[in-house]
């Protein structure tokens, strides 16, 4: 039983744990904004990806990304580019290193760091030493976005 | 700097074209009397040519709300406060009216908070009353983002209402109008975001269901659709800095004073809109 509810715990806590084999946010290594490796060796589940990159809690993509693929979800952004075709803009690699830290590329965007190892300051305690997505949600995410083509 | 602001705008102006929309054109008249829900930028504000109340960034259901104090919740609130203002309280045996008779000797108060004291303080409005309760009436200070203080400095904004903010920031109140620049771009929390990133980089735009505004505090305190009660500044500031997941500095604080004041400037003359109506 003690388990059970420990086990519950780790799920809800899932994006902060870091699987063996996964890249350690603070280890990521960026080349021109870009992330050559996979941060898991698993590969991504676009299924699963597309279902983060809604989920307000998880990847909240849509708050920020217009995107035609979910038609059925009724409020899509405007602050950023919209997401249509965007793996014919950019590769898997710069993909993962934009939604890993965006700011790699672009210095000065608004768009939040998803992976990133680096608590920005007053960072509020719960989320301290945490990432905003786990290693494979990104993953999923990279995955999800490369199905976006014409 | 200009060149870079001017290719900046020349951007937004290229993008605004396939935007969804941005602020409305609609003109905001309550009980007869016109209220200004925009101005010409005050010179401090670099990257911002004009200055729009949040009102303007609400639904046209929203917006029709403010128009009639019929039908502004608000004013549920209003005659809670005019009650407070009325009843004793304390070791002196006086309520505010004792000292104030009519509400309306507060006209043009509102618009000019907060504002540096004779003791080098920055104070508020929220600071004015607790004062008043505890050095005159022998009362014990309301909780400053209480449901009390927020219906009593409704009625006090209430008596500025259609008058332009215009808040000291030069002599003795320049380092705390610094103070609350530097928060108003400084990037917090672990989604990273500054005031500016989303509320004078994107307003206009729809984040999700929301559609940013200017994030100008003129019709402070608000009463929320979301939680149906009236709303003060810094419990909005709290509101916004966990929504970025950050921590957020302390009701009443310093901090939040300073950044009151900043935000106050950045809406200079804007009319008070006390008690406004929000998302």
């Amino acid at each position: 039983m003690k388990n059970q509810l420990l086990a519950a715990l780790v799920v809800c806590v899932g994006p902060t744990l870091v699987a063996a084999e996964d890249v350690a946010s603070s280890d990521v290594v960026f080349a021109d904004g870009a992330v050559l490796a996979s941060l898991t060796g698993v590969a991504g589940d676009a299924v699963a990806g597309r279902a983060a990159f809604i989920n307000r809690k998880q990847g909240n993509c849509l708050a920020c990304h217009m995107n035609s693929e979910i038609p059925e979800q009724s409020f899509h952004g405007e602050v950023g580019p919209p997401l249509d075709y965007v793996s014919e803009r950019w590769t898997a690699e710069e993909l993962r290193g934009i939604v890993s830290n965006a700011k790699m590329m672009f210095p000065d965007t608004i768009m939040p760091a998803f992976y990133n190892g680096v608590d920005a300051d007053r960072t509020l305690k719960k989320f301290a030493g945490k990432t905003v997505l786990s290693a494979q949600q990104v993953e999923d995410i990279v995955a999800y976005l490369q199905t976006l083509s014409e | 700097m200009k060149l870079q602001n001017a290719i900046a705008a020349a951007a937004i102006l290229s993008f605004a074209g396939t935007m969804g929309f941005a602020q409305t054109d609609n003109e905001l008249t309550v009980e007869g009397q016109l209220i200004s829900t925009e101005a010409a930028a005050p010179a401090h504000m670099e990257n911002v040519g004009t200055v729009y109340s949040g009102w303007r960034f609400r639904s046209e259901e929203t917006q029709a709300m403010q128009t009639d104090d019929f039908d502004n919740s608000g004013f549920v609130f209003v005659d809670d406060g005019l009650a407070l203002m009325a009843s004793v309280d304390g070791s002196e045996g006086k309520s505010c009216a004792s000292c104030h008779e009519d509400a309306e000797e507060f006209a043009g108060l509102k618009a000019q908070m907060p504002r540096v004291n004779d003791s080098g303080e920055l104070e508020t409005l929220e600071d004015l009353v607790n004062t008043c309760r505890t050095e005159r009436m022998g009362a014990e200070p309301w909780k400053y983002n209480g449901s009390q203080m927020a219906a009593v400095t409704a009625v006090i904004g209430l008596q500025s209402r259609g008058m332009p903010v215009d808040v000291a920031i030069d002599g003795a109140a320049e380092s705390f109008w610094e103070r609350g620049k530097d928060l108003y771009y400084a990037r917090v929390g672990q989604l990273d975001l500054s005031c500016a990133n989303c509320h004078e980089d994107n307003y206009g735009t729809m984040i999700r269901a929301d559609h940013l505004s200017q994030g100008q505090i003129n019709g402070f305190p608000t009463y929320r659709l979301k939680n149906a009660k009236l709303n003060t500044v810094h419990s909005r500031f709290s509101g916004c800095m966990k929504n970025v997941r950050a921590e957020p500095y302390a009701i009443g604080s310093d901090e939040f004073k300073a950044l009151e004041l900043y935000l106050a400037s950045r809406g200079t003359g804007l009319s008070v809109e006390t008690p406004s109506i929000r998302n």
